[in-house]
């Protein structure tokens, strides 16, 4: 009913040429309005925290490149060049594995600052995002 | 008059995408907008915002709109190479060339910008054997997220940017010397 007098008062009402500006205008501007999107490499972890009370981590690879080679992390970390192929507990993390190694206070901040790491929103899946080309591979 | 009416809002959009085309020049959302991040974390003013880190850093059409190996090889970012003191930081300078057989360009492969950032054993042997020819590399399993789609396509350069990888055109002789992969 509601959409029926949407019709009848807007488009049923206006001239051909009209209407067709009308919907090409309003395609465009749906696709000018981007959707909001990750920073390329951000990874989301969730496989474990909002299971446990908590938002899920996001994981900016773009941040921590600055900072330090992929070997440092995926080689001496060992964290596995695969989203969601790594098991990380906070219980690894406070004794020093993982993210643990960096993040203790000394080199980043430390475990007990919950929200810089958990800073998510809840209901996300784990996987990479932010892909601005490319979604990036189909398996991630 | 009606016609003039109904152009009306094509102007419009033509504008506003002209607008929206000169502002995505190297823009980036910021984290509260980004889709992934809860603005309602109160920490979330606590973390460095990509704009302030990426801006300083050399331009790339793709991925973070950064050349990474640019902004390593230029010295503008010194990322460590290392965290424990035993670790050996290898840096290898040796380019394969690859899809030699191909229709498209051939491949040079430089282990150089490779190694920079990456040790050998996350390729090797798991992903490529270290040894030339014996790696059967195809374009499907990449951008499956295999072989080199595993970084390219995800954090490194994405499989869009074609001419990157396939970089060496066919009808010239290749350096002499140079080793050929498959």
């Amino acid at each position: 009913m509601t959409s029926g007098l949407f019709k009848r008062r807007t488009l049923i009402g206006m001239g051909n040429g009209v209407k067709r500006s009308v919907v090409l205008a309003l395609v465009g501007l749906t696709l000018l309005a981007a959707p909001a999107e990750a920073e390329y490499g951000d990874v989301v972890l969730n496989k474990l925290s909002e299971k446990n009370g908590v938002r899920p981590v996001v994981f900016p690879h773009w941040f921590h490149r600055v900072r330090f080679r992929c070997k440092v992390c995926h080689s001496e970390l060992g964290f596995k060049m695969r989203a969601g192929a790594n098991h990380v507990t906070m219980a690894d993390i406070t004794n020093g594995k993982f993210c643990g190694m960096c993040h203790n206070g000394q080199i980043a901040w430390g475990a007990n600052q919950c929200d810089l790491c958990h800073s998510g929103k809840r209901g996300l899946k784990s996987g990479i995002y932010g892909g601005h080309q490319t979604s990036g591979p189909g398996q991630w | 008059m009606v016609s003039t009416i109904s152009r009306l809002p094509v102007l419009i959009l033509l504008l506003v995408s002209m607008a929206a085309w000169a502002q995505t020049a190297r823009q980036w959302l910021p984290l509260a907008k980004d889709g992934i991040h809860d603005p309602r974390n109160p920490a979330l003013r606590l973390l460095q915002e990509p704009a302030a880190a990426l801006s300083r850093l050399p331009a790339d059409g793709a991925g973070n709109q950064v050349n990474w190996v640019h902004a390593l090889e230029r010295g503008v970012i010194n990322p460590r190479t290392n965290i424990l003191p035993e670790t050996q930081v290898m840096v290898i300078d040796v380019d394969i060339y690859l899809n030699l057989r191909g229709g498209t360009p051939i491949v040079r492969f430089p282990h150089r910008a490779h190694t920079m950032w990456l040790d050998c054993t996350n390729c090797h042997q798991q992903l490529f054997a270290s040894k030339a020819g014996a790696n059967k590399l195809s374009m499907e399993a990449m951008l499956k997220g295999e072989q080199c789609g595993v970084c390219h396509g995800a954090v490194a350069f994405p499989l869009t940017e074609c001419a990157r990888c396939h970089n060496t055109p066919r009808n010239q002789p290749l350096p002499v010397g140079a080793i050929r992969g498959s």
